[in-house]
Parts: structure tokens; C-alpha cells; sequence
């Protein structure tokens, strides 16, 4: 079963860049990238420039570009993992260990028709 | 009742919740089809087994017949939509019987697992546990029968989609998980006790009983039974002309002393330190073996809910910690607790702390009308309201 772990957090929130605090985060997080190589559970995962978001919409023939989204989200999206787990439960024992689920969250949403390059 | 009959209730009962889980591991966690087809299999049972007898195994022939059952629907769906999940198609199948209890458990940590939401999992361990009927759920809850059917559904389409697993938990997660399933237990019992529903009442306590009988080594479960005894033990006295009795007032004549032996005797097995179903079970047997509200032992119940008080910082704990030490160390002592908790501003409306209150001042011998005039204010029950005015004014 694939899984798409969606980790936010709120502006203001968690270690910042620079910090030791955020070393130890980053150390934490590798160390867990490494544990689910090993163990064949990491599909994919990425960091996401956080002040660089761009939406697109399309009316008819028009197409809006704006900058976001971040006016109407609270919560700011900065990094997901893919993982291949047998279960629910197995996928909440890995978004708990995560540092986002200390100081942000983690949406775990199930993939359905998932294909890979 | 034939024998046939009574096998086939015996299976609905103690049986069927453990097919469902086989066969919901075995479609892949699809817990929607799995319903469809065991209650297609205990269609076929009614007429098969009054006909030719009931099987020596029935917890296997059902689990056969609902995965023949469920084999026939995904042929069925693969000719039309030529797409099938990946299920094996074999019909070959072992029901193993050893492992009926687990799968009952399986079934119930499913059904309160996190992920749904909490009114959901207090409706659908009624359904795939318990067994009872969408219509029944749907009286349970003061609901229709197709909103509670999609509310069924939707919950059913979280456990294939998001694969919630139908397992026990492993032990590093069955603390909690199974504090969870204790609490939606406790619900299903609250949501009966609140409206007088002996019903839900009854399969709140079926439910705490499996567990114990499952999980024989956790005193929280055995905790839980026997606050569900004590407590459902003063269903009859509870009610008098269509209005709630509160407990000082109850004729204790008509409680059950054969809930209430239970209740005790479940107490009286448990070594461990007391957690809080514990705490709350032997107040209530306090309260059981009083002869009066008066002649209640307070002393013991006060010490009980200071206990309680450091697992539970609701009003309700606090309140009622505030009333016993008013019996057990005087009026006074009761009203500085109360003093204490009424600091939180968001039991400014909350009735018993007023009622509780104008009762201890008129003890004290202080003026109590205006605590009185407050909790008549915020009293919706009649019965209670005219008590309140006949004590104000006495």
C-alpha cells in the first residue's frame, strides 16, 4: 500500500534555519531517510521551496497564474515522503517519528494508481 | 427454537464479527463487500441449516459461503469492469477456529481505530461487532436509517482506502489503542445511559464483557465492566413519571443487586493501581452498598475522586469531589473546592456546580437563593427544577 506523507507546519514554528536545533532536525531526518532505504519502504521524498509556490488555474481558454498559495493556508507545506507499507498503522509509526509531527503535522493520504518514472 | 435456529443465533452472536475479519483480510480490507457478503452467508445458513441441520464447525461453513459469496461478486465485477484489485481468486480457504478470539479483537480495534471519527467508530463497532442492524443504530442514535447507512458507508470506505489494519495492535501500540477501544465502549454505554436506552446499555456491557474475556490480564477492561455493571445496576430507579432521578432521590429498592454482585466481584479480582475506570467503578460501588445518600461512606468517595481528579481535570470530577468533601469534612471544606473550581470561567453555565452550590450554603446556614435562582436558571429538566424551588423555599 502507498501512502503520501504531507509534513507542515505554521509559520513561526519549529527550528529555524542556521540554529543547532536545526541541525539536529535535519540529523534526525536523514537518519530516518536512510532507515526506510534500507528497509524498502522509501519510494520518494522531497523538500519543497516553501516561499516559491505558484497556482494555475484555467477558466475557459484563460489561464491565471498567482502567486501562492499562502494567504489562504495556515498551514505551509515544506516536505513529503512516498512510502510503500503494508498498512495504516505502519505508516502512522513512521509519520510519528518524524520531527514535523513534534512541532507541525503530517496528513497521511493513501495513493490509488500511483506510477513511477 | 430449533436447534438449527438456536446454533444459527448462537453463530450471530459469538461468531459472526470474527468471519467478518477473516474475510475483510482476505478481500484485502474491502470491509464494505466483506459486510455484503457474511450477511449473504447468514442468509444462506437460515435456510440451509433448518434444512439439513447446522454444521459440526459453523464459524468455517459461514467464512466458505460468504468467500464463495464474495469470489461469485468479484467474477461478476471483473467481467464488467474487466479491473479487480489484487485478490487471489482461489477458493481454497482454512478457517481456523484457534483463532476466533483474535479475530473478534481484530475486528473491534478496527472499528475504534483513530483515524475514524469518533461517532463513526461507536456506529460501525455496533455494526461489524456487536451486529446490530443499520435501523437499530440508527434508533440508537436519534438518526435516520440512510444517514446512518452513509455514515456507515463512509466509514466502511476509510478502512479499505486508507487500509486501516484488521488486527490487534502491536504491543507497543496496544496501550493505547486499546484505552481507545475502552472509550468508544464507554460512549456507546453513555449515549444509552444519557437517554434511559437500555439497549445500547446492554451491548455497551456485552462489548466490556468480550473484552474481558479476551484481554483477561487488563484491569482498565475489567475496570470498565464493572463501572458499566455498577452504574447500569440503577437503570430502573432512574427514571420516575417520564423525568430523570438523580441519585440522592432514587428509590434504591429498585436497583439490580445481581449487576451490582458483578460489579464488586469484578472489583474485588483487580491487584493493580487503580486507573481511572477503576477509581470511577468503586465510587459507584460505594454508592451501591449505601443505605441512604446520607449514610454514604464520603470519606472513602472524597479520597476517590481526589485520586480520580489527577487522571481527569473535568468539571464533572470536580464538582462531585467538591459535593463528597462537603459530606465527609463538612459544608465548608466542599464550598472552597467549589470556590476553587468555579475560577474556570467555562463553568460559569454549568448546572451542577450551581445546584451543588445552593446546596452546600443552605448547610452552611449562608444565604442560598441566589446560587439557587442560578441553577434553576440553567435546569432544562422539569423534575429537577421543581426540587430545586422546593428546596429553595424550604
Amino acid at each position: 500500500m502507498q501512502y503520501l506523507l504531507q509534513f507542515t507546519y505554521r509559520p513561526g514554528e519549529g527550528p529555524e534555519e542556521g540554529t543547532p536545533e536545526f541541525d539536529a532536525e535535519m540529523k534526525v531526518w536523514h537518519e530516518l531517510n536512510e532507515e526506510l532505504r534500507t528497509s524498502g519502504q522509501y519510494l520518494a521524498a522531497s523538500g519543497l521551496k516553501v516561499d516559491a509556490a505558484t497556482t494555475v488555474r484555467k477558466t475557459g481558454d484563460e489561464v491565471t497564474v498567482t502567486d501562492g498559495p499562502f494567504a489562504e493556508t495556515k498551514e505551509i507545506l515544506f516536505s513529503f515522503y512516498i512510502l510503500e507499507v503494508p498498512d495504516l498503522d505502519a505508516a502512522i509509526a513512521v509519520a510519528a517519528r518524524t520531527p514535523a509531527a513534534e512541532y507541525g503535522s503530517v496528513d497521511i493520504r493513501p495513493m490509488v494508481g500511483a506510477s513511477f518514472a | 427454537m430449533s436447534a438449527a435456529a438456536g446454533a444459527l443465533e448462537r453463530a450471530y452472536r459469538d461468531e459472526r464479527a470474527a468471519v467478518l475479519a477473516t474475510i475483510t483480510r482476505r478481500l484485502g480490507g474491502d470491509l464494505a463487500l466483506a459486510e455484503d457478503v457474511v450477511q449473504d452467508a447468514f442468509v444462506v445458513a437460515a435456510v440451509d441449516w433448518d434444512r439439513r441441520g447446522a454444521p459440526e464447525r459453523p464459524g468455517a461453513w459461514l467464512t466458505t459461503t460468504a468467500w464463495r459469496k464474495a469470489l461469485a461478486r468479484l467474477r461478476h465485477d471483473r467481467v464488467a469492469a474487466a479491473y479487480v484489485p489484487e485478490t487471489p481468486m482461489t477458493s481454497e480457504f482454512e478457517f481456523d477456529d484457534s483463532s476466533l478470539d483474535d479475530d473478534q479483537l481484530a475486528m473491534l480495534f478496527a472499528c475504534c481505530h483513530p483515524a475514524l471519527a469518533p461517532e463513526s467508530r461507536m456506529a460501525l463497532t455496533l455494526r461489524s461487532v456487536a451486529g446490530l442492524t443499520v435501523p437499530e443504530i440508527a434508533r440508537a442514535f436519534l438518526s435516520s436509517e440512510a444517514a446512518m447507512e452513509r455514515r456507515l458507508g463512509r466509514a466502511r470506505r476509510k478502512v479499505s482506502d486508507a487500509r486501516i489494519p484488521v488486527s490487534v495492535p502491536s504491543d507497543d501500540l496496544l496501550p493505547e489503542r486499546l484505552a481507545g477501544v475502552l472509550r468508544v465502549v464507554y460512549l456507546i454505554f453513555t449515549e444509552g445511559h444519557g437517554a434511559v436506552r437500555g439497549d445500547l446499555c446492554e451491548e455497551a456491557i456485552r462489548l466490556a464483557r468480550l473484552l474481558v474475556r479476551l484481554m483477561p490480564d487488563e484491569s482498565e477492561a475489567r475496570g470498565l465492566l464493572a463501572l458499566l455493571s455498577l452504574t447500569d445496576a440503577r437503570r430502573a430507579a432512574r427514571m420516575a413519571d417520564g423525568e430523570l432521578v438523580a441519585l440522592p432521590e432514587q428509590d434504591r429498592s429498585l436497583w439490580d443487586a445481581e449487576r451490582i454482585a458483578e460489579g464488586r466481584a469484578l472489583l474485588g479480582g483487580i491487584k493493580s493501581p487503580p486507573t481511572p475506570y477503576v477509581i470511577q467503578a468503586a465510587i459507584s460501588a460505594l454508592h451501591s452498598t449505601a443505605p441512604s445518600w446520607e449514610a454514604t461512606d464520603w470519606p472513602q468517595i472524597a479520597a476517590l475522586y481526589a485520586e480520580l481528579q489527577r487522571y481527569d481535570g473535568s468539571p464533572v470530577v470536580a464538582v462531585n469531589r467538591a459535593v463528597a468533601v462537603g459530606f465527609a469534612d463538612g459544608p465548608r471544606a466542599g464550598l472552597a473546592l467549589l470556590d476553587a473550581a468555579a475560577q474556570d470561567e467555562r463553568l460559569a453555565r454549568y448546572q451542577p456546580l450551581h445546584a451543588a452550590r445552593a446546596e452546600l450554603l443552605t448547610r452552611a446556614g449562608e444565604d442560598a437563593d441566589e446560587a439557587y435562582a442560578r441553577a434553576i436558571e440553567l435546569t432544562a429538566n422539569e423534575a429537577e427544577r421543581a426540587a430545586l424551588s422546593r428546596r429553595r423555599a424550604s
